[in-house]
């Protein structure tokens, strides 16, 4: 049998199939900075049977809510997000696109007035899934890039 | 959407073809007034405020001309100069502040979503004037009011918009429009000038029949409107590559000599020198008549907005 590189973790959430290289953007985007209370594991260029290479990510004695579901979705819309109870997997999502992403991308116009001193959080509406299209609700300009937008 | 009522008006794609054909018939009606051969009251004790963060003379004067041909009243500023925005007030507060004052808000800024997120915060209904390489809606609906008076109607129109296709907001916002009617576009640019690709994507998908050339003198023959834009000098790193270009689309007498009798000739203005003076006394130029059609189209917003009919 291989050796795991990274034990299996008894209570939280495993974050699996995210694309190879977003697994620190994704961390970002879910708030999960070095402030956190318990242990994160990172796994970067995973072999992946689907893909070729994946990231995964493991976060230890916490359960991810829809909202931040929804924000990994944009960077990482075929990840699979695992809760963990006691070893066992408790519980399995896929992932689904919301509709309008609030406040957790920065618009990529600079001339937008989302990005001058106004107290308004962005606001991009998903106009295509595949592949992902966002537009902003204010300036109307596509979001080209999306992984280098995230706030 | 139905009613007007309160409606904000922030861009173009927010308007059904129905929608535009009700402020286009209610623009018609207004044409006495805005002339000034009738008077009207309609407005009497209404306040237009025209939030103009950086100058435009022109629509700021066609918006306060339309209020006031209805009997309302108008305040405001056309520029940020002087005005508590240099002291870093933000938009939001501004417009928060302006909303116990009037009863409209006109909004012209120089970022693009400027009007909607103004609109945010106000329950008084807002007017996009333009936000930056944005939105100019009532631009857009004075631009169609033209065809469709001259014409008697839209469909079956076949229109080529001529010049800086790339940059230039107004033919965005036209051609987003025109689409919504039984059209016939050319987009006629130099290279490296054409329609963003997004534009021409939404003219295909919506089975408009389109053309794409960059010979002008070629496709004059065949027109009902000839939209011009100016070819801006700044495009060009080279001023003699500039010259060359904005000459081969300067529109003259000899360019419409075989030009269909009705065509006609619209350009949003100012001009520099790609319409020559010439082309001024001939039947095909309604530029000056699309710039006083703003008056009658923004009077039938105004009335649409502030007493829900005209």
């Amino acid at each position: 049998m291989r050796d795991l590189k990274v034990t299996p973790i008894k209570n939280g959430t495993v974050i699996d199939h995210i694309p190879s290289g977003m697994a620190l953007k994704l961390l970002k985007v879910l708030g999960i900075t070095e402030a956190v209370s318990s242990t994160v594991s990172i796994l970067v260029h995973v072999p992946s049977k689907r893909k070729g290479w994946k990231d995964i990510v493991k976060v230890e004695d916490r359960e991810l809510n829809p909202r931040e579901l929804n924000k990994i979705a944009l960077l990482a819309p075929e990840a699979t997000i695992n809760i963990i109870r006691n070893y066992n997997v408790a519980e399995k999502h896929t992932v689904t696109l919301p509709e309008r992403a609030v406040g957790i991308l920065r618009c990529g116009n600079p001339n937008c007035i989302t990005n001058s001193r106004e107290p308004v959080e962005s606001v991009f509406l998903v106009t295509g899934k595949e592949p992902l299209r966002l537009r902003c609700q204010y300036c109307e300009r596509e979001l080209e890039d999306v992984a280098t937008q995230v706030l | 959407m139905g009613g007007f009522t309160g409606r904000d008006v922030l861009s173009i794609a927010d308007f059904s073809r129905k929608d535009i054909e009700s402020i286009l018939k209610a623009a018609k009606k207004m044409v006495p007034v805005a002339r000034g051969e009738r008077t009207s009251r309609a407005l009497e004790g209404k306040i237009l405020a025209t939030l103009f963060f950086e100058p435009s003379t022109r629509t700021r004067l066609g918006f306060e001309s339309a209020m006031k041909r209805l009997g309302g009243d108008a305040i405001g500023f056309s520029s940020a100069e002087g005005t508590s925005v240099q002291k870093g007030e933000t938009l939001a507060d501004t417009v928060r502040m302006v909303e116990s004052f009037s009863d409209v808000i006109v909004v012209r800024h120089p970022q693009e979503g400027a009007a909607r997120l103004a609109a945010e915060f106000t329950d008084k209904p807002v007017i996009n004037a333009g936000d930056g390489a944005g939105q100019h809606p009532t631009q857009t609906l004075l631009d169609l009011y033209t065809i469709w008076d001259e014409r008697n109607g839209i469909d079956g129109t076949k229109i080529a918009l001529v010049g800086d296709l790339k940059y230039g907001r107004t033919v965005h916002s036209l051609t987003h429009a025109l689409c919504d009617f039984d059209v016939d576009l050319t987009f006629v640019a130099p290279a490296g000038l054409q329609m963003p690709k997004e534009v021409v994507e939404h003219v295909r998908a919506r089975g408009i029949p389109l053309a794409m050339t960059e010979d002008l003198a070629g496709v004059v023959p065949n027109l009902d409107v000839l939209y011009v834009t100016r070819i801006q000098k700044e495009r060009f790193p080279d001023p003699q590559e500039y010259a060359k270009v904005a000459g081969s689309y300067r529109v003259d007498t000899a360019l419409l000599r075989d030009a269909r009798k009705g065509l006609i000739v619209l350009h949003p203005l100012p001009r520099v020198d790609e319409i020559a003076t010439e082309v001024d006394g001939t039947p095909h130029a309604r530029y000056f008549e699309q710039a006083f059609n703003g008056v009658p189209v923004r009077m039938a917003l105004l009335s649409l907005i502030l007493e829900g009919s005209s």
